[in-house]
């Protein structure tokens, strides 16, 4: 297999390739083990500690 | 993976230009590399140093503000302007001029269209000739002198990026300016032969001095004129 | 435009923020919004009124059109996008600024040279005449250094920061920075005809040069006014509503498709021209898929207020931030929907565009950033709430006027305009000349100039109370919403 046959293929298949890495983002956003953490983040704005907050 | 990723900034980074490279490469770069992109048509030459000078201040005004040069593929537009735009019609201009609003009409083929004279009137008081214009109008350009003795640098700088001036018309742009502006003094039929079609005579009516209006006008009486559409065949060109 | 003198310092704090510049880029977001209604009034009433042109070269709707899309843009929307990412970069990493102030103000006094430089070009006649990217090649390499200098600012900040996570305001930061970059330099690649001169050309010409052009201007909204002012929604919100975003996992999801999806939308401005169809149909496509993640983070940004929807009635900056994220949810809607070739054929070249862009300009990018400006002066210069709420109230009511009138006659002459062009009479000829659809855009540009008029009002009322503010005086007035609560507790 050539680098030419393997960017055929990339370029011919690289709507399914966006498509899963974009389930994969989302799932993995909305994996329940982190949801604490993604919670924990969101609050970041409130732990801000210096002056004129 | 996306867990290193929000906390290591050189590879978010990395990340957001590649996801943001992907379109462009994808809708420009075919641009280039297809042919069928720019349609085969006889006629298109670069513009004559008078005519470049003229498109210059267009682009300076802001003129593509208000009138596109892009007539699009429907019935009431090619009976309105003429037959639609084609990609080969603006293979020389840098920058494009298609514009994105007809606050005035397209300018796509407006060459020929109307006089010398209408022309000049319009430029100096839009609403001598059309009382509802809301046109600006332009009369300093009557009265400044062109400046165009170095034509032949914008020429050789528009080679660098693609134009194919010869070095003929290069030698001879800043002569060009003053045959094609009054058509007497130099060699008109040289002239012509390096710029077919072009426009000759005292565009502004001022046979004194080379104005800028003149250069306006010559840019104006060549729009839309270059394709020889006798010889164009829209099914040779399916993209 | 120089900064205040003398502005008091808050209270010794455990960290302290490089905020003097952050001061400067504010008073700079005020000015130049200022400049920039104000010469889009004149332009608007050019249109209405040709004489307004004074037949002068430097005063024509052609030269000063670009010094309003500039200033609005570039000078006030890219100054509180310097300040507040700046200052959101700085709180939400818990460390002052890389490079310290001194750094800081060379971007401060770089991007403001770089906006003089250009408004006089176009007044002088010095133009590229590429929409959203009209200065010329020496005044585009001034701009590319000071950006640079803001990147290694924002990035850097981020590399030093106390805080693990990076948190989602700063990404969208981060895309607008990087791209922005990106499309600015390979759109403005020139040749100077002489290194002395002004003039340039552009690499590229004709079709190619159009997809580019429009791959940056379609981006320039994508990265500069909706993935930068996203990130603004993204800290202000929650922090004025005091509770945090309605779902961090959606802003995950929100930041990754519009920055895939954005990037693919120029083609849509070049409907039905020489650009090759399949170039056009991926341009559709990708723009009204856009319709998904703008509407997600639109729910993302109104959600946020569950449960405190009455802080609506009594807090009218939050008013200001999330109207701005109603008009967002609104031009993004119908952005999708004008750019359907079907729909297209109708409204380009028309008003109707121009009516689309001032609901995005006006309704989220302006009204987002004066419920920026209004949380960030009090805090900026330490005082305790602004001089009034009432004040704050009474601009959101004439700038929600101002858009009503703009936007609704921009779609009647836009509409019209297009209809117009294309009626045939009984006998197949068509059915008016080009001039008389100008004439009947008449009363509707007068409309929309009034419009226009209102918008302004409404930033004048806020310079006086954000004056006020900074001078540390407080209205006497009665509390917002009619509640009988102290005013402090309103403001804060």
């Amino acid at each position: 297999m050539t680098l030419e046959t393997l960017y055929e293929i990339a370029r011919s298949t690289w709507v399914i390739w966006m498509v899963m890495l974009f389930v994969g983002i989302v799932l993995w956003a909305y994996l329940p083990r982190n949801k604490k953490r993604f919670e924990e983040d969101a609050n970041i704005i409130f732990k801000d500690e210096g002056n004129g907050v | 993976m996306h867990k290193i990723l929000e906390k290591n900034l050189i590879l978010l980074i990395g990340a957001i230009l590649v996801t943001v490279s992907i379109g462009g490469l994808v809708q420009i770069v075919p641009l280039y590399t297809m042919e069928s992109t720019i349609e085969k048509v006889d006629g298109m030459r670069p513009y004559s140093p008078l005519e470049l000078a003229g498109r210059n201040i267009y682009i300076r005004e802001g003129c593509y503000l208000c009138h596109s040069q892009m007539i699009r593929p429907f019935r009431d537009e090619a009976e309105r302007y003429g037959h639609y735009s084609l990609a080969a019609e603006s293979m020389y201009d840098h920058p494009f001029q298609w514009g994105s609003k007809r606050t005035g009409p397209d300018l796509a083929r407006v060459g020929g269209k109307y006089s010398n004279d209408w022309h000049v009137a319009h430029m100096v008081d839009p609403r001598s000739v059309v009382p509802e214009s809301i046109m600006p109008g332009y009369s300093f350009m009557a009265d400044r002198q062109l400046s165009y003795l170095n034509m032949d640098d914008h020429l050789y700088t528009l080679r660098q990026v693609g134009d194919p001036y010869s070095d003929d018309q290069i030698r001879s742009a800043v002569s060009d300016v003053g045959t094609q502006a009054n058509g007497e003094n130099g060699d008109v039929d040289a002239f012509l032969a390096r710029y077919p079609k072009a426009a000759i005579g005292d565009f502004d009516g001022n046979p004194d001095k080379v104005t800028e209006l003149d250069a306006l006008i010559a840019y104006l009486q060549i729009l839309g004129r270059m394709v020889d559409f006798t010889t164009y065949k829209p099914e040779m060109n399916r993209r | 435009m120089s900064g205040q003198t003398g502005p008091v310092t808050p209270a010794p704090a455990p960290l302290a923020y490089d905020d003097e510049v952050i001061r400067k880029f504010v008073v700079a977001t005020i000015f130049w919004g200022v400049v920039g209604f104000t010469v889009g009034v004149l332009i608007a009433f050019q249109l209405a009124f040709p004489a307004l042109n004074l037949d002068l070269e430097w005063t024509s709707f052609g030269r000063l059109r670009p010094v309003h899309t500039s200033a609005v843009i570039f000078a006030f929307g890219g100054n509180i996008l310097l300040a507040t990412s700046l200052y959101v970069v700085q709180r939400t990493s818990r460390v002052s600024l890389f490079g310290g102030s001194a750094t800081a103000h060379v971007i401060f006094w770089g991007y403001q040279i770089f906006i003089v430089m250009a408004a006089l070009s176009y007044v002088l006649g010095y133009s590229q005449s590429k929409e959203y990217a009209e200065p010329e090649w020496f005044i585009d390499l001034w701009l590319t250094i000071v950006w640079v200098i803001y990147l290694v600012v924002f990035a850097g900040t981020i590399l030093i920061r106390k805080e693990k996570h990076i948190y989602v305001a700063n990404w969208f930061f981060l895309a607008f920075i990087v791209t922005i970059a990106m499309l600015h330099i390979i759109n403005n690649l020139a040749v100077p005809v002489s290194m002395t001169g002004a003039k340039s050309y552009i690499l590229w010409s004709g079709v190619q040069d159009a997809m580019t052009q429009w791959w940056y201007g379609h981006n320039a909204v994508g990265f500069f006014l909706t993935a930068g002012f996203l990130g603004i929604m993204y800290y202000f919100i929650p922090k004025q509503a005091d509770r945090p975003v309605y779902s961090y996992r959606l802003s995950v999801v929100h930041f990754w498709s519009i920055t895939f999806l954005y990037i693919w939308a120029g083609p849509h401005h070049l409907h039905y021209t020489a650009l090759p169809d399949w170039t056009q149909t991926l341009g559709m496509t990708f723009s009204v898929m856009l319709w998904m993640p703008s509407w997600g983070g639109m729910i993302n940004g109104f959600m946020t207020l569950s449960g405190a929807w009455d802080k609506l009635r009594t807090d009218p900056i939050l008013r200001f931030l999330v109207t701005s994220v109603g008009f967002y949810g609104m031009s993004t809607f119908e952005g999708p929907l004008m750019s359907i070739k079907a729909v297209n054929a109708l409204s380009h070249y028309t008003d109707w565009t121009i009516g689309h862009v001032h609901s995005g300009a006006l309704g989220w990018n302006a009204f987002i950033t004066f419920g920026a400006l209004y949380y960030l002066v009090p805090r900026l210069w330490g005082r305790e709430r602004l001089y009034s709420l009432r004040l704050v109230n009474t601009h959101f009511w004439i700038a929600t006027m101002g858009i009503v009138l703009y936007i609704s006659s921009m779609w009647v002459s836009g509409i019209m305009q297009g209809l117009m062009w294309r009626t045939y009479d009984q006998l197949g000829f068509l059915q008016y000349s080009f001039i008389e659809t100008v004439e009947a855009m008449h009363p509707y540009y007068i409309i929309r100039g009034l419009g226009g008029v209102l918008f302004l009002l409404g930033s004048l009322i806020m310079v006086y109370n954000l004056i006020m503010t900074i001078k540390g005086r407080v209205r006497n007035e009665a509390p917002m919403g009619g509640q009988v609560t102290a005013p402090a507790a309103a403001a804060n």
